[in-house]
């Protein structure tokens, strides 16, 4: 046994005296954390490496409210958000939303006890949820654009129908997505890859809740303070 | 949670149970995201009231929103993310800082600069705009 075994040996003991919780991991190659114990299992890298796009998604978002910020009084003679935006819709809106972010939970739960039904409920009403979300800002954008207040009347309005409308692309995307992970998990069952794009989807589906609570703290409720 | 499985690249992991933290009763994961979902609806309800209220010194509302859209956030990362401290965690929140730090250079140092921009152009013309 070379030294750098020994070394390795010593730690798996010192790990296995640590408790109940950590002596399987040791013994499994599991990681816990500080580079002890090996490498890190499949589940945590794929999660990192999907954070971490999501983490330039949201910087992305990040310079699409910067520009909304700095677009937002360039009204050109045209409404003013104080003039278009209405708290009713917006809430009803953010309850779909986080209902759905809810839901999905949900899914989560079920998918990790590998309850077929369950997780095809739950990931159905995740899905309704969103697409009434989505539903109601399709309205809102014909009703905007039925007025003359489309893209192109000013520059407000341009920023405001590009941050809006991509968080509405993302999360018709993630429709999507949903869509094919319950056609997944009734094809394929709960196979670790498929659990893995799972993991993915669900932090996909609530990094969007997060941008929609920037969105409609920044968009609907500031933009329609009189102190702007 | 005893035979470790072999997987597709041959190494030996135990058969996965939760896909985010560690593995808990039923009762207690749903209670964790109620207890999310429940935190979340207060603060949407808080940053709603705060937008229509006469309670706080108007010009201070935006601030206001501005600290329960933050907080709602942290609340969705802790609750439905699971960005925790446990150590398997500890590369989430490293790159998560990172890419707030980001964010804020971006948003921030744009508002910043086009402020001064603004405050530094010579006044338009009333025979030069539309």
């Amino acid at each position: 046994m070379n030294a750098s075994a020994e070394r390795q040996a010593a730690l798996d003991e010192e790990l296995l005296d640590l408790g109940p919780g950590l002596d399987a991991r040791a013994a499994h190659g599991y990681a816990s954390g500080h580079g002890r114990g090996g490498p890190a299992s499949k589940r945590v890298v794929v999660g990192y490496g999907f954070w971490i796009f999501l983490l330039s998604d949201i910087i992305i978002f990040a310079t699409l409210f910067a520009t909304y910020a700095v677009l937002a009084g360039a009204t050109a003679g045209g409404p003013r958000s104080q003039d278009l935006f209405h708290p009713g819709s917006v809430a009803a809106e953010t309850a779909l939303l986080l209902a759905s972010s809810f839901m999905c939970g949900m899914a989560t739960l079920a998918v990790e006890r590998r309850n077929q039904s369950w997780t095809q409920v739950a990931l159905l009403l995740t899905g309704l949820l969103g697409a009434g979300f989505l539903a109601l800002e399709i309205r809102e954008f014909a009703s905007l654009i039925g007025r003359g207040y489309g893209p192109s009347r000013s520059a407000f309005l341009s920023a405001f129908f590009t941050l809006v409308g991509c968080h509405g692309l993302h999360v018709t995307a993630g429709l999507l997505w949903l869509g094919t992970m319950m056609a997944q998990f009734l094809a394929k069952g709960f196979r670790q890859n498929i659990r893995h794009r799972y993991l993915c989807f669900s932090l996909f589906w609530h990094t969007l809740d997060i941008i929609w609570v920037a969105i409609f703290n920044l968009v609907y409720l500031v933009g329609t303070t009189p102190y702007v | 949670m005893s035979e470790p499985s072999r997987t597709v690249d041959g190494g030996t992991h135990p058969p996965e149970g939760p896909l985010f933290g560690e593995q808990r009763s039923l009762s207690a994961s749903v209670l964790t995201y109620v207890y999310g979902l429940a935190l979340a609806i207060l603060l949407t309800v808080a940053s709603f009231w705060a937008a229509h209220t006469e309670l706080i010194y108007g010009p201070s509302v935006p601030m206001a929103i501005a600290v329960f859209a933050v907080a709602q956030m942290g609340i969705h990362l802790v609750f439905f993310l699971h960005i925790t401290t446990a150590p398997d965690n500890t590369n989430n929140v490293l790159a998560l800082a990172f890419g707030l730090l980001i964010a804020g250079l971006v948003v921030f140092g744009s508002l910043w600069i086009m402020q001064h921009l603004n405050t530094n152009l010579m006044p338009v013309p009333p025979q030069a705009l539309p």
